[in-house]
């Protein structure tokens, strides 16, 4: 969780320092999603995320200095600078991308678990996005067939109350988004994200459930955004006051209280913070130094080869 | 005449076609609280109200239907995509349905609505969102397409959009919005007709025909080019569909040379159509083939130094008018 939060400081002050540029959105305040998703996942398992993807991407064991340098689009980051932040991509570690047309990657993900059932792998497909996006066409044809064909992926609904400027009540009708997963035949859940420990036993009984067989979940969790939306949103739309009571659930504090109030001396964690930030200070520092993206890799790579080489 | 942005010019066509009728509102992605996600919009909400100024869910499909839906009833939607890049998704409503409806109901259904929003490239903001869409729409027979490249065309061809009595798609441009430019004073009520070009600058020696973001870019070269005795006459065609190509002829005629100059791709679209029509209506004056600067035919990189190299740069322009000018 710190590494995150410390790649994504460092990432907002290279961008306010022009070495990162378009759009940067920063999953600060969300941490104890992805780090309690990868702790539940297999290897093997297919993970799909929009653009606000460096918490998956990290917490999944991308190296900090091969994300850096793909949002600093150097020829060393991990999509050798074509991507940039909203298009991290570890196909080793079968994070399948970011992605950042709103709604577009769920069916991705509902194709990924067909793939699954049809060679008979056991690998589960974790697919998560906003609630912004569960009123769009393609949430609702994905959730359809996954629901249909009993398909092992588990649909992930990051609450963080808003979709860029607007908040939930001004984009559906519903409270609670959970009740969805009931037009699609398949189970619902919700709960709050800010504790690592509960999303991580949460999350995990929906990836068992598609793993034996038993189909997709929608999972909605409750979470919140301490920063804009992106690095150009002011976030005017809420109010101080609400963002402070939020900070109060920052997930790296609940988490730390907890550890502390297990007999883990401080001392030792201050350790780790040390550790991590001289982590991102040398992915910093590789990023920057770091040959840019390559032409010739640009005119080789808009299609895949046929000779398969 | 007084000078104002590109984005304001455009927010005071929508200020006053809204003031004319009634019938015209604005719905969209954060239109109304948010003052739109690139300022477009801004006041709208303040004067016109939820009732005419709507926020929307993330549902591009669904809204650019119900503004469809609205105006084969008698309405006048002005739809927002808050870039072109997400009207795909509202792909199937816009050609299916908005295009079809007017001959399919042997012309007693009339769909007079505006989609408008941000076209093409930005800043770094990688493949899925630099679209350039113009190729997309042009093809479709039942729309109008325009692409201003000025504040004075921005306004009074959007005043047009919303009084027309057919679906206009409207290409803005995200690195177009901070242009000032010469517009009418307030009061003056101009409309531009839609399928009219305009001539941009006057030059002797070689046609440029250029229109959106590039346009800028290619006034700068022609100074470069007038510099070194190259004077470019450079024509805009404001509108991609219907296009009029009656003063890049009559240019051509003159100067025995041509160079489009776009940001879309280089296979087919408006630049391709160009090239074919003045071959055509224009073959016994030329005396060298039609050229194209055009975006490389690749996905957008994210990376800036190749982003540059992908968009149309002053020395290409400068390349290809020497080409065509046999100058070195
Ligand atoms: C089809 C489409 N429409 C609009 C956008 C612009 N857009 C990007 S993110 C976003 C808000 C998404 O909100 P939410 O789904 O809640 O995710 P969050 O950003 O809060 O994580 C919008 C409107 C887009 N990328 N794709
Ligand atoms: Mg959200």
């Amino acid at each position: 969780m710190m590494v995150i939060r410390r790649f994504e400081e460092e990432a907002a002050r290279n961008y306010a320092k022009g070495k990162i540029g378009g759009f940067l959105h920063l999953y600060i305040g969300q941490e104890a999603i992805a780090v309690a998703a990868a702790e539940v996942l297999e290897d093997r398992d297919y993970i799909f995320q929009t653009y606000r993807d460096h918490g998956i991407a990290l917490a999944r064991g991308m190296a900090a200095n091969v994300a850096m340098a793909e949002l600093f689009g150097k020829d060393t980051g991990c999509s050798r600078g074509f991507g940039g932040s909203m298009h991290l991509f570890d196909v080793e570690r079968g994070f399948l991308g970011g992605w950042a047309i709103v709604g577009g990657h769920l069916a991705l993900a509902a194709g990924t678990a067909f793939k699954s059932k049809y060679a008979g792998e056991d690998r589960v497909t974790i697919c998560f996005f906003g609630e912004g996006s569960t009123n769009i066409g393609g949430f609702h044809e994905a959730m359809s067939l996954a629901g249909l064909w009993k398909l092992p992926v588990v649909f992930v609904c990051e609450n963080n109350q808003y979709a860029m400027g607007t908040p939930l009540e001004r984009t559906s009708p519903l409270k609670d988004l959970s009740i969805k997963a009931k037009g699609y035949g398949m189970p619902g859940d919700r709960f709050e994200g800010h504790d690592v420990a509960v999303v991580q036993e949460r999350l995990a009984k929906a990836v068992d459930r598609a793993r034996s067989g038993g189909g997709p979940t929608f999972v909605e969790i409750q979470t919140y955004r301490f920063r804009g939306h992106s690095m150009s949103d002011p976030a005017k739309y809420r109010s101080r006051t609400e963002l402070e009571q939020r900070k109060q659930q920052d997930p790296i504090v609940v988490v730390r209280e907890k550890l502390m109030g297990l007999g883990i001396d401080e001392n030792s964690l201050d350790d780790i913070d040390i550790e991590v930030d001289e982590e991102i200070d040398a992915a910093v520092r590789f990023a920057d130094e770091s040959a840019p993206a390559l032409e010739d890799v640009m005119m080789s790579t808009v299609l895949a080869r046929e000779d398969g080489a | 005449m007084r000078e104002i942005r590109y984005r304001e010019a455009l927010r005071e066509a929508m200020f006053e076609e809204m003031e004319r009728d009634e019938s015209v509102f604005l719905m969209g992605e954060e239109v109304g609280h948010y003052q739109g996600a690139y300022k477009v919009s801004e006041g709208l909400l303040e004067k016109y109200g939820e009732r005419r100024v709507i926020d929307t869910p993330i549902a591009e499909a669904g809204f650019a239907g119900v503004g469809i839906g609205a105006a084969m009833v008698g309405l006048r939607p002005i739809i927002e995509f808050m870039t072109w890049n997400f009207s795909f998704v509202a792909f199937d409503q816009i050609i299916s349905n908005a295009a079809k409806v007017h001959q399919m109901s042997a012309g007693k259904i009339q769909v007079p609505i505006v989609f408008r929003g941000p076209n093409g490239a930005a800043k770094q903001v990688a493949s899925q969102h630099s679209h350039s869409v113009a190729p997309f729409y042009t093809h479709i027979p039942g729309l109008h397409v325009i692409q201003p490249s000025t504040p004075r065309d921005a306004k009074g061809l959007l005043k047009s959009a919303i009084r027309s009595n057919n679906p206009v798609i409207f290409l803005e441009g995200e690195t177009l919005y901070g242009v000032k430019g010469e517009v009418p004073d307030e009061g003056v009520d101009e409309l531009i007709p839609i399928g009219e070009s305009r001539l941009a600058r006057a030059g002797a020696d070689c046609t440029i025909v250029t229109w959106g973001r590039p346009y800028y870019t290619v006034l700068a070269a022609a100074e470069k080019l007038a510099a070194e005795g190259i004077e470019c006459e450079v024509i805009d065609p404001r509108t991609l569909r219907p296009l009029d190509t009656e003063l890049m002829v009559q240019s051509v005629k003159k100067t025995n040379r041509c160079v489009v100059v776009h940001e879309h791709w280089p296979y087919g679209g408006p630049g391709a159509e160009i090239v074919d029509r003045l071959q055509r209506e224009a073959f016994d004056h030329l005396d060298a083939p039609l050229e194209r600067v055009t975006g490389l035919d690749v996905s957008m990189p994210y990376a800036s130094n190749l982003e540059d190299k992908v968009l149309p740069t002053e020395e290409r322009v400068i390349d290809a008018v020497k080409r065509v000018s046999y100058a070195k």
